[in-house]
């Protein structure tokens, strides 16, 4: 039988294409900034560009020897979105700065920009760690009982604490060291939780699949299955009115109804999960509505949702100045620097893609968002391709999340859905939802490289490192997959 | 700095931007259809497999030919195929199998395939939905000739030469 033999070289070498092809657009771009903003390139403007140069390439490095078959395009793809995340915040740092000189005379690690780049290197060197550490994507399921309870310990903490340690612009996300300092624990509590459902559905599938009664067309399971998804439910209602952030609850149960489908193949469970949710929605817009208390703050953001316009100097006003910046933008933007983003309330977090649709128009802003959609289609194709259906239910879990947590957030800026206090992964400032980024990278990585490994060079299935009991129970069998 | 060179750098960001776009999407491409050639290349010896498959008769009828693979031919993972040595093959859902299948009416351990005197013999393992050789339920210890279809659940795998 004819070997496969794959060279894993070509594919790491158009990596690093992609990579440098990304720098160089970071490059251009913070040279754009500095000549509209400043009338002038500093000399020095190329430093935190090569500082994420450095990081990169050391990243693209340990990939090329611990995961050599692994998807090319995750890193580029993720390495542009947050160069230009740093790269816009620097630029809002240069809206405080007066004259030339200043500019020439800050750091590369200054302000918000400066921070962001400092994470950034964290956060990439920390997802270099987690491929050195993780060899094989399939012992993380061993600890995956810990992981899910220290999810849980990790959401729930900043919801009991108290507001003071706690809240940030009304949702209790975070906990806070002082003023100057914060982290969200709720960005690695994501990941945990998608190892665990992943672990906890590739253990239970069976009963969740196969018994089920049909209506309508379409096999829905019997009352009393539907107890995990009921329990995951309650828990985002909870969630909704404890940390106040509708974002939250519904991406940790979109994050648990999609798992749940992948497993089990069952759409009627993506039904039952969209009409829980939106029933949930409802009664809380109702309550919040009569009652009051712990779901006012979700009544408002929706009634600023249905009519951005109906209080434009008080609450609506982040949200219209976003439309007003997007409208602004138009199709091909302000230019870099061109725009007027300080206008936008919190336009370093959560509202950064409206700031950045001010400068680089409708145009920049789908190329970024394709970017995304590249990401995500490249974790699922992962997901696809992985033999063990852990790593698929993780895979796809962890795309889909990325994907669910773009659309909530840039749905919200752009007045789509309500708007919740969500990250734009890659972009927004902040290191814990970055760091939680690049380790989801990191991970969508490993799995890509198992999924994409040549069986036949005895790598993948056969002699796995530390691996289940699967590859030693072949009994010397050698298995190709042929795809149709 | 002259307007017209921020006006060019603008544009040319945007452009650039798609540019790296598009070449993301074009090593995906690539990549799929390294894919498609590698798999083409594999597929070959499936191709001799068919021809097999037409010279079945003539196989059946010599005896003594012994089956050196086993070929999944229906459900989800048509298409894979074992070698078979000296050791028995386990099929089941159970994540230790030599040949995990994902089927709704497999059980965890449904059967077994084990070699004597260069002869294979199938046995059920006790499953809920039964294993089937041909057309026939397996009871006991069953001998495979090559070619026939064994079949569990929408699962179906023959053994070849």
């Amino acid at each position: 039988m004819p070997r496969l033999k794959i060279d894993s070289t070509k594919r790491r070498n158009s990596e690093l294409a992609l990579l440098a092809l990304a720098l160089l657009l970071v490059l251009a771009y913070s040279a754009t900034v500095e000549a509209t903003m400043l009338d002038t390139i500093t000399p020095d403007f190329w430093v935190p560009t090569a500082a994420l140069a450095g990081v990169f390439l050391a990243l693209h490095v340990v990939v090329r020897f611990l995961a050599p078959f692994a998807d090319p395009v995750l890193i580029p793809a993720a390495a542009l979105l947050n160069g230009m995340g740093v790269g816009f915040l620097r630029r809002l740092d240069l809206d405080d700065v007066s004259g030339v000189a200043e500019a020439a005379d800050r750091g590369a690690f200054a302000g918000v920009g400066g921070r962001q780049l400092a994470w950034t290197l964290i956060s990439v060197i920390l997802a270099a760690a987690l491929l050195v550490l993780i060899r094989d994507h399939r012992n993380v399921s061993r600890y995956s009982y810990t992981l899910g309870l220290g999810a849980i310990i990790l959401i729930m903490i900043p919801a009991v604490l108290p507001a003071q340690y706690s809240e940030v612009n009304g949702a209790k996300l975070w906990i806070r060291f002082g003023s100057a300092f914060a982290i969200q624990p709720g960005e690695f509590g994501k990941l945990a939780l998608v190892v665990f459902f992943a672990f906890y559905l590739v253990r239970k599938r069976e009963v969740l699949s196969l018994a089920s009664k049909r209506f309508l067309g379409i096999d829905f399971p019997r009352g009393r299955d539907l107890g995990p998804v009921l329990g995951v439910w309650m828990m985002s209602l909870l969630l909704l009115v404890f940390v106040k952030d509708l974002g939250t609850a519904l991406l940790y149960f979109g994050m648990f109804v999609v798992t749940l489908y992948v497993a089990t193949e069952r759409s009627s469970w993506l039904i039952i999960g969209l009409v829980l949710f939106f029933g949930g929605v409802f009664l809380a817009y109702y309550l919040g509505e009569l009652v009051g208390g712990p779901f006012a703050n979700f009544y408002d953001r929706a009634t600023v949702w249905l009519d951005p316009f109906g209080d434009i100097d008080g609450d609506g006003y982040q949200l219209v100045q976003a439309l007003f910046a997007f409208g602004t933008g138009g199709l091909f933007g302000t230019g870099p620097g061109g725009g007027s983003p300080g206008i936008i309330p919190e336009v370093q977090n959560d509202f950064i893609f409206a700031g950045m649709g001010e400068e680089i128009g409708l145009f920049g802003l789908i190329s970024l968002l394709t970017l995304y959609l590249i990401i995500v289609e490249r974790g699922l194709r992962a997901a696809l391709d992985v033999r063990d259906s852990f790593g698929k239910l993780v895979a796809g879990g962890l795309a889909f999340t990325l994907g669910l947590q773009v659309f909530v957030i840039i749905g919200g800026i752009t007045g789509l859905i309500p708007l919740t206090g969500q990250t734009t992964p890659f972009l927004s400032s902040g290191g814990s939802s970055l760091m939680a980024n690049w380790m989801l990278v990191a991970m969508l990585l490993r799995i890509s490289d198992a999924a994409r490994r040549p069986l036949a060079s005895g790598g993948g299935l056969a002699a796995a490192p530390g691996g289940k009991p699967a590859p030693q129970q072949l009994h010397g069998a050698e298995t190709e997959v042929i795809r149709p | 700095m002259p307007e017209l060179v921020l006006t060019v750098a603008r544009i040319g960001l945007i452009v650039l931007l798609w540019i790296f776009v598009f070449t993301v999407v074009g090593v995906i491409r690539r990549d799929l259809f390294a894919g498609a050639r590698s798999s083409r290349l594999v597929a070959a010896p499936r191709g001799v497999g068919a021809a097999f498959n037409q010279a079945r008769p003539a196989a059946k009828v010599k005896r003594g030919r012994s089956a050196r693979q086993m070929v999944v031919t229906a459900g989800q993972l048509a298409g894979t195929r074992i070698t078979l040595g000296e050791a028995p093959i386990t099929i089941g859902r159970a994540e230790d199998s030599t040949l995990v299948i994902t089927d709704d009416y497999a059980s965890a351990r449904h059967a077994r395939l084990m070699p004597r005197d260069g002869q294979w013999f199938l046995e059920d393992m006790g499953s809920t939905n039964g294993t089937y050789l041909d057309r026939a339920k397996v009871t006991g210890p069953t001998p495979v000739p090559l070619g026939v279809p064994i079949k569990i659940g929408r699962t179906s795998i023959e053994l070849r030469p």
